[in-house]
């Protein structure tokens, strides 16, 4: 899939880049230490933005392309931050087969056209398609921040949105 | 090195131990097929076109990178392989845009020759193809990712040749694609514009912005006085595009076609490359002489300049002050000859052919309107290959043309000028004029060998009566930062240092003719196309730039003296510091 950039600012707090460095300096020399580095960088920062990418270049001495080519290759790295409300939608084939394909587009709705893949530009509402997270029998099911919602036509929608504005 | 014996096709060879099956069979003359393979920098195996059958392997091997053993037994031609070879050229083609009617690289395409030679059927695979808008946002480059095929042989290129890597692959499986961080547009990332990814693209997908329109357009205006001139080593490469062998000198035919384009004059960029040595020569010598900022670092490459500006911003008070050869005459043109002339610089349109798509982005440059704001030193630059499509438009037979010569008063080039073209070259022609200067009378010996050749980073001290210069020279940018990150460290010590952004110089340059795989791979072009311009040097008797007489005579009616006022008014310029994406 194609990465979503992100529109949201950056609040990245100096103690978080002083961990981001301490992490690079702990991997620095080790063979393939992109990873590893990308991997930690997104448990501090939560995501991957430009601001951090750069920092990782830097002291990488290497191209900020070659940083982000590899945080766009693998999937459990997000260039996008989680929204304080986030959704996610599952798309497994149970809730596909149910319509879940309605719900996300009842969100998108309602979120002014928010995507899935996309975090609203004020950092409020992320949307998430995600794989099969193992409740078909609930299907089709979605999640806010983690509470599971499951049997749903697109008319719950408003409702369960309405509980987090 | 030890060799092996293995058979190909069932005839005996011995090849050294450490080649690829790539290797073993071109050195019996048998050519695979290959895409995505470049020698030293792009062995990654990833478009499986150099199949071949190993005996005792499990299926087909990739030649490009699997390695030669005693006794392997290689078919490059049966059956089975060819059809394979085909697949895989109609895999590619699955996902191409197929417009082979108007693509720049119709005729020098790579994949469009294998397809051909292959038999493939364009439609074999039919499915789902991405669309990619054209990015167009560089002066100089444009990428049209419809025509990618993913070989990744310009990310080496600006990656691993020139150490810069400001495009790769961005995200992954169908949507892969190359671009730059964060998707921004070329033009918004510290891309110096060398071109050094278009000569590497097999296809389509990458070319240079193309200015030819521009040209055409202002030779049709009867109100423009439209004048051209050629880059020291377009003469020695543009005969490739009508089908002469790498190497030759065309200076004869290269002139008459353009004055068959009609322009009002044709000139010799040598003389501006005699004019930039003794502006530079002076210049290093007063800075060497009187403690100015040391090492003096030439100017003349504006890939290198851009580079200097994003990467080591902390050198640009060593880059010497000189415009390039292209924009010294540009401004010579519109102030010294419009006067003499009584011509309005408003209305002389000028356009330099050179090596290079760097000096598209050059000519819009801050600091380079001699003659007045608002009018550009240079109004277009065209690379070899554009000059070589407008003789193709015009439908004039570049190769039964006769030699004809440069216009005056601008037709004049010495052997010094005529290096500029090479690695090497400038060091070579400030060092003759330089140390005649300091010396007082002449050299007995003009070459300076230990500044040839195509080495990526060159060291020399020479003795110039009592004083020693010690220089270096670089080519490749890869290489200029290694050098620089030694002069930085202390490491090295120099006092002049050329450096080119394109490795091997101008004569490699990004605006030169392409060349497919099979010969850039098996042929050192930089040696090749250089040596055109090293013996021309050889064949003259005007060595030096400062005797070129056409350069004594600007002196003389014009600029008075190297470095004068007015001579910094009109042929100097000043850089800027730049960030990094
Ligand atoms: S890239 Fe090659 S095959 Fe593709 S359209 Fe152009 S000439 Fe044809
Ligand atoms: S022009 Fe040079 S710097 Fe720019 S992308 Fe191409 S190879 Fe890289
Ligand atoms: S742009 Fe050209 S060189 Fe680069 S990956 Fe695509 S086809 Fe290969
Ligand atoms: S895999 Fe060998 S040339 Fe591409």
């Amino acid at each position: 899939m194609k990465k979503k950039l992100t529109t949201v600012m950056f609040r990245g707090t100096k103690a978080q880049e002083e961990q981001l460095i301490a992490v690079i300096e702990k991997y620095r020399d080790t063979q393939g230490a992109m990873m590893p580095i990308l991997q930690e960088a997104q448990e501090i920062y939560g995501y991957l933005p430009i601001e951090v990418q750069k920092i990782i270049a830097a002291r990488m001495d290497v191209s900020l392309e070659e940083v982000y080519g590899v945080a766009s290759f693998y999937s459990q790295f997000s260039l996008n931050p989680k929204g304080e409300v986030a959704i996610a939608v599952c798309l497994g084939t149970a809730c596909y087969v149910k319509g879940a394909g309605d719900i996300i587009d009842r969100i998108s709705l309602k979120l002014g056209g928010l995507q899935a893949g996309d975090t609203s530009p004020d950092g409020k509402y992320s949307l998430e398609a995600t794989r099969c997270i193992g409740a078909c029998g609930l299907a089709p099911v979605l999640t806010v921040n983690g509470e599971v919602y499951g049997r749903l036509v697109k008319e719950d929608v408003d409702g369960i949105l309405a509980k987090y504005m | 090195m030890e060799n092996v014996n293995i058979k190909i096709n069932g005839r005996d060879y011995s090849v050294p131990a450490n080649s690829t099956v790539l290797e073993a069979c071109r050195a019996a003359n048998i050519d695979i097929p290959t895409l995505c393979y470049m020698k030293d920098i792009n062995e990654i195996g990833a478009c499986r076109l150099c199949l071949v059958e190993v005996k005792g392997a499990r299926g087909p091997v990739a030649a490009c990178v699997y390695p030669v053993n005693e006794g392997m037994e290689v078919l490059t031609n049966t059956p089975a392989i060819r059809k394979a070879r085909k697949n895989n050229l109609q895999l590619v083609l699955s996902n191409h845009e197929k417009k082979c009617l108007t693509c720049i690289r119709s005729t020098s395409c790579e994949l469009q020759k294998l397809c051909q030679e292959y038999g493939v059927d364009e439609d074999y695979f039919e499915g789902e193809s991405n669309h990619y808008d054209i990015d167009d946002s560089s002066v100089a480059i444009i990428r049209d990712n419809n025509k990618c095929i993913l070989c990744r042989r310009c990310v080496a290129a600006c990656k691993e040749m020139q150490g810069i890597g400001v495009i790769g692959a961005n995200d992954r499986g169908f949507d892969t694609h190359i671009a730059s961080p964060f998707e921004v547009k070329l033009a918004e990332t510290s891309c110096i514009n060398c071109g050094q990814c278009i000569v590497a693209c097999p296809v389509g997908a990458l070319y240079e912005r193309d200015d030819t329109d521009k040209v055409f357009d202002a030779i049709a205006d009867p109100t423009k006085h439209v004048a051209i001139c050629a880059a020291p080593s377009v003469r020695a490469t543009i005969g490739e595009c009508f089908g002469y062998e790498p190497g030759t000198d065309t200076e004869g035919k290269m002139v008459a076609g353009m004055k068959a384009l009609g322009f009002d004059g044709v000139y010799n960029m040598n003389l501006t490359a005699d004019l930039t040595i003794m502006e530079e020569a002076y210049e290093f010598l007063d800075r060497f002489q009187n403690g100015g900022k040391l090492p003096l670092i030439t100017s003349c490459s504006p890939g290198w300049i851009k580079y200097c500006e994003h990467y080591f911003p902390e050198f640009t008070d060593n880059l010497s002050s000189c415009k390039s050869p292209q924009q010294m005459f540009g401004a010579l043109y519109k102030t010294f000859y419009a006067q003499k002339h009584g011509i309005d610089p408003k209305d002389i349109f000028f356009v330099s052919v050179i090596p290079c798509t760097a000096k598209k982005f050059e000519v819009g440059r801050d600091g380079q309107c001699a003659a007045g704001e608002g009018i550009y030193d240079v109004d277009v630059a065209i690379t070899t290959r554009e000059l070589a499509r407008m003789m193709q438009t015009a439908g004039i037979d570049f190769k039964n043309l006769g030699d004809e010569k440069f216009d005056e008063p601008f037709e004049l080039g010495s052997g010094a000028g005529a290096i500029f073209g090479a690695t090497g070259g400038v060091m070579e022609a400030a060092l003759r004029t330089a140390a005649e200067v300091v010396l007082g009378k002449p050299l007995e010996k003009l070459e300076f060998e230990d500044v040839r050749g195509i080495e990526g980073v060159k060291k020399a001290t020479y003795k110039l009566g009592d004083v020693e210069v010690r220089v270096a020279v670089a080519s490749g940018t890869a290489n200029a930062k290694k050098l620089l990150n030694s002069v930085k460290s202390g490491e090295t010590q120099v006092d002049f240092i050329e450096i080119m952004a394109c490795p091997g110089g101008c004569v490699n340059g990004g605006g030169q003719p392409t060349q497919p795989a099979v010969v850039r791979n098996n042929v050192d072009l930089r040696s090749v196309r250089a040596a055109v311009l090293y013996n021309a040097d050889k064949a003259m008797d005007l060595r030096k730039s400062h005797e070129n007489s056409a350069v004594k005579a600007l002196y003389d009616e014009y600029f008075e003296k190297p470095n004068s006022h007015k001579a910094h008014e009109i042929l100097h310029t000043h850089y800027v510091k730049r960030g990094l994406y």
